[in-house]
């Protein structure tokens, strides 16, 4: 299984990536679509809402289980991916074949950078799995 | 955790293991919804050696096997199976199961045979259950252990295995079977009888030579696209069909009746356990009834989740869900109160975060 170095992870599985501007991709980890196994639909209703950290932004539908996504730090949800989104190319699978790149969920305007600070590095969160 | 005599095999074959009532059972190989097309189109071959399985013989077999389960059994032949349900003392369901009416080659004159075929998570439960009420001049054997079970199911299972017995398997009714010369081995029993709504074959064999089995199916199988199928497609199979599920839809609580079994609950054959509390049921009517319902929304009902009316008042409770695969919609079965039972009611499924717009439909949701 794949962690890539250069993402923050948290306890519920969610991977952030941080870029310019204060602005974060967030998606679930490897681990996460593995256990949930195939994903046949994704719900994000928080889109322009200010969510905060710890706080459910969405929910992932598997064939067999129904997860809710947390949001690892408080941040404004600006976008859905359209890959994912129902309403556009629906295409939830993505999340299980490239859960760190095509397979993100939603973009965040992030409310308090130092937030991050609380959220694993790659070793930390495979020691946490181990 | 137990396991079958196929689990190394299904480790090795890359399957995602997960524990089931106790065992240690493949949950998928290539993924749900490839597995669930396999069985629909094609065949698919599932090791579901964990269920139980009890041999009853004697002369008054059929008068235990009468007083335990809610079917008529002495309509069986020699060579049919019928499913039945294993009523408790109180209008519930202790499991349900197949009751399999077997040759006599091994009994002395005025004997009879049975095997049972019961879930695995229930196999104590109703060892003890069906013991208790032994009265009758019969044995009760639990071959369980020694027992495996491949299910082939699927439009082309009689082809796909037709080259491994003499038996001519297109003549094999639907929920009936052949004891017979299978794959090199002995004695199989070949029932054409599943779980999948889409046909095929469920082959019993001792387990020391399930893996043996397994391999000839596949051998055998391979110019017709055969696959392993786990447990996750097994579920979205026979959910699509309506099929219930023990523990899930049916359970010590619910009533045949309410369940949609009244076919299997045979209040004139003459006495079983709670025969009276389903006569009544029968006359006076019952409060609550397992439907199936479609959700409108994309988002699939779970286990648990509460059924609503429009207005939001709770009317039930959801047993069962899963997306569809051959439909591709969210569906799902629960018992309502009678007066939502009727097709096309519109009903609202809670999420715990939200209501979800439902309506009630006929199963099976999928024709085949």
């Amino acid at each position: 299984m794949n962690f890539p170095v250069d993402l923050k992870y948290s306890e519920e599985h969610e991977w952030i990536r941080v870029g310019d501007d204060d602005t974060a991709y967030i998606g679930i980890t490897d681990h996460a679509q593995s256990e949930l196994g195939e994903l046949v639909y994704v719900e994000v209703d928080t889109l322009g809402d200010e969510v905060a950290k710890d706080d459910i932004f969405g929910t992932v539908e598997a064939v067999k289980t129904t997860s809710d996504l947390y949001m690892p730090v408080s941040g404004t949800v600006l976008e859905f991916n359209p890959k994912i989104d129902e309403a556009e190319d629906d295409e939830p699978g993505l999340i299980n074949s490239d859960p760190y790149g095509d397979g993100w969920i939603i973009k965040v305007k992030l409310s308090d950078p130092s937030e991050l600070d609380s959220l694993m590095d790659s070793e930390a969160y495979q020691a946490l799995l181990a | 955790m137990k396991t079958t005599p196929l689990t190394e095999k299904h480790i090795a074959l890359g399957a995602k293991m997960a524990e089931f009532a106790g065992y240690n059972m493949p949950i998928s190989y290539a993924g749900i919804k490839e597995e669930h097309a396999c069985v629909r189109n094609d065949v698919g071959v599932f090791d579901v050696s964990h269920m139980g399985e009890f041999i009853v013989k004697g002369k008054e077999a059929l008068d235990l096997i009468q007083k335990v389960t809610s079917n008529n059994a002495a309509k069986l032949e020699i060579g049919d199976a019928q499913y039945s349900c294993l009523p408790n003392h109180k209008g519930g369901v202790v499991d349900d199961l197949l009751v399999y009416r077997l040759p006599e080659d091994n009994c002395t004159e005025g004997e009879q045979a049975f095997m049972l075929v019961v879930n695995a998570s229930n196999i104590e439960k109703d060892w003890n259950w069906i013991k208790e009420h032994n009265t009758f001049d019969t044995r009760l054997i639990n071959i369980s252990g020694e027992t495996g079970l491949l299910a082939v199911q699927g439009p082309k299972a009689a082809d796909a295995l037709q080259s491994l017995t003499e038996v001519d398997l297109k003549s094999v009714k639907y929920y009936s079977f052949v004891k017979g010369q299978f794959a090199g081995l002995d004695n199989v029993i070949i029932s054409a009888t599943g779980y999948t709504g889409s046909g095929g074959f469920e082959l019993y064999a001792s387990s020391d030579q399930l893996a043996q089995l397994w391999d000839a199916v596949f051998e055998a199988g391979k110019d017709f696209g055969i696959k392993p199928v786990g447990l996750g497609a097994r579920d979205t199979l026979r959910l699509e069909m309506g099929f219930a599920l023990y523990g899930n839809d049916i359970s010590d609580t619910t009533s045949p009746i309410e369940a949609g079994l009244g076919w299997i609950t045979k209040t004139k054959k003459g006495e079983f356990n709670s025969v009276e509390i389903f006569r009544k049921q029968r006359v006076e009517g019952i409060t609550r009834k397992l439907v199936g319902f479609e959700v409108l929304d994309r988002r699939v009902p779970r286990h648990d989740y509460i059924i609503q009316d429009t207005d939001g008042n709770e009317i039930g409770v959801v047993t069962s869900g899963t997306m569809s695969p051959s439909l591709e919609k969210p569906i799902g079965m629960g018992y309502v109160k009678k007066e939502f039972s009727t097709e096309g009611t519109e009903i609202q499924i809670s999420t715990g975060r939200k209501s979800l717009n439902a309506k009630v439909v006929k199963v099976p949701f999928y024709k085949v």
